[in-house]
């Protein structure tokens, strides 16, 4: 599991989804590895404005690393213009945040919401979002009491 | 040969000796590749882009977007949802780049809003319209997925499902289902009328570069596409259309902008007939 995926995913509770406190989901017991991704500069540059970047901060500082207080600030690229005019400033940002984005992993370990409770085991990097069936029935109750 | 939707549930269907089966068999891999080329030139991205594969499988798909060269807009990034955990656990030995989410599309999409760019889905959408060890209705699980889908595009976002419905009732069912979570629907048929026909059912979201609850932009232009109004008849439009065999059929369009106008769209007539380009 990716952080960028991380900073997307919300609990899958009905009832949660207007809770500010089931986002982002809280990782527990994360063991981590380092993938090998091509990287992609274009990719970035699209992604990155849609990126909730306190709750980068937030994941990123429950499995130890520390990132800037502000979300980076990326060059616009539009599709005629090429990747070798980005600065060196900006290229080093943007391997950053691909090693912190894409190639950080969690393979084993738990997602927690906020607001329910409920644990969404990681296994071998897959994470278990289906909803046992005491949520479901829950929904306008949805505390994890049963797990 | 009976619909595997209607002898088990997905998770119990897809096990680890058919999902095995399923990802060694050429003939497999040669259709779903074709399928999976043919969603991507209808997503028409031109830009590595954060796409969600539904019923992702063992990730032939997700492959695929993951190779797409810079000079054709890639390669693009994808989060894989499936129910079959045999599946997954294929994806993960053929060590797919994609992040996995076993997860049930019946269930909604986990994903903030406005998260994705696009989303693909290849021979999957249809296991909705069967019955499932939870007790909500197709309909109800429909409404769920493409409720979530919806909210987890972004604005001006698109979603390209291949799917194979049982008959015109599932069809219908599964368009309306995308019509009414707000999608701008669209239905295009490749081979129409032979043993080979696959539909494809595009979905936009409005704002950002697509004008508002309009597919007619997305279609104009593209080969072989009709658009037409679904109110007669009421099943999924395009009744005359399908007397035509090898014929243009765009079929839905999303309902309240064309009841409003009150009148028909068609295609300009320079799209009609033409020689269908076929994708494999
Ligand atoms: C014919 S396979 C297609 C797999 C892949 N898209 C491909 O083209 O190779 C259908 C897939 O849909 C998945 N599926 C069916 N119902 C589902 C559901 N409710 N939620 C998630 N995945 C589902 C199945 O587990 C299976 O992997
Ligand atoms: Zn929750
Ligand atoms: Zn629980």
């Amino acid at each position: 599991m990716k952080i960028l995926t991380t900073s997307f995913l919300t609990c899958a509770v009905k009832a949660c989804k207007s809770s500010p406190l089931s986002f982002p989901l809280h990782y527990k017991d994360a063991e981590l590895e380092q993938s090998d991704i091509a990287y992609n500069p274009r990719f970035l540059i699209n992604i990155l404005p849609r990126i909730d970047w306190d709750a980068v901060r937030v994941t990123a500082t429950e499995l130890g690393f520390t990132v800037p207080e502000e979300k980076p600030e990326l060059p616009a690229l539009d599709a005629s213009s090429s990747t070798d005019t980005i600065e060196p400033a900006d290229e080093k940002t943007l391997r950053e945040l691909h090693t912190l984005l894409l190639e950080t992993e969690v393979r084993e370990g738990k997602l927690v919401c906020g607001n329910c409770g409920h644990e969404y085991k990681i296994k071998e990097g897959i994470a278990n979002f289906l909803l046992p069936s005491h949520l479901g029935e829950f929904e306008l109750f949805p505390f994890c009491f049963l797990h | 040969m009976s619909r595997p939707e209607e002898t088990l549930p997905p998770d119990l269907f897809y096990s680890d000796a058919e999902s095995r089966k399923y990802t060694t068999s050429s003939r497999i891999l040669s259709i779903q590749s074709s399928m999976t080329h043919r969603a991507l030139e209808l997503l028409n991205l031109n830009t590595p882009s954060l796409i969600l594969d539904v019923g992702c499988g063992s990730g032939l798909s997700g492959e695929i977007l993951s190779s797409i060269p810079p000079s054709e807009g890639g390669p693009h990034i994808w989060i894989g949802m499936d129910i079959s955990a045999s599946m997954l656990d294929i994806a993960l030995q053929r060590d797919v780049e994609g992040d996995l989410l076993l997860a049930d599309i019946g269930q909604g999409v986990p994903l903030r809003p406005g998260s994705i760019d696009a989303a693909i889905s290849i021979s999957a959408i249809q296991w909705l319209c069967s019955a499932d060890s939870s007790d909500v209705s197709p309909v109800g699980r429909l409404g769920r997925f493409f409720g979530g889908l919806y909210a987890a595009l972004r604005r001006g976002g698109r979603a390209v499902c291949q799917f194979y419905p049982k008959n015109d009732e599932q069809r219908s069912m599964i368009c309306n289902a995308a019509i009414k979570a707000g999608f701008g629907a669209g239905v295009l048929e490749d081979e129409p009328g032979t043993k080979n026909a696959k539909l494809y059912l595009v979905l936009t979201v409005s704002g950002g570069d697509v004008p508002k609850g309009d597919i007619t932009g997305v279609v104009n232009g593209m080969e072989g596409v009709d658009i037409m109004d679904q109110r007669r008849g009421g099943k999924a439009g395009g009744r005359a259309a399908d007397d035509r065999k090898g014929s243009k059929r765009w079929i839905l369009k999303k309902k309240e902008p064309m009841e409003r106008k009150g009148k028909v769209v068609k295609a300009s007539s320079k799209y009609t007939g033409r020689k269908r380009r076929i994708a494999f």
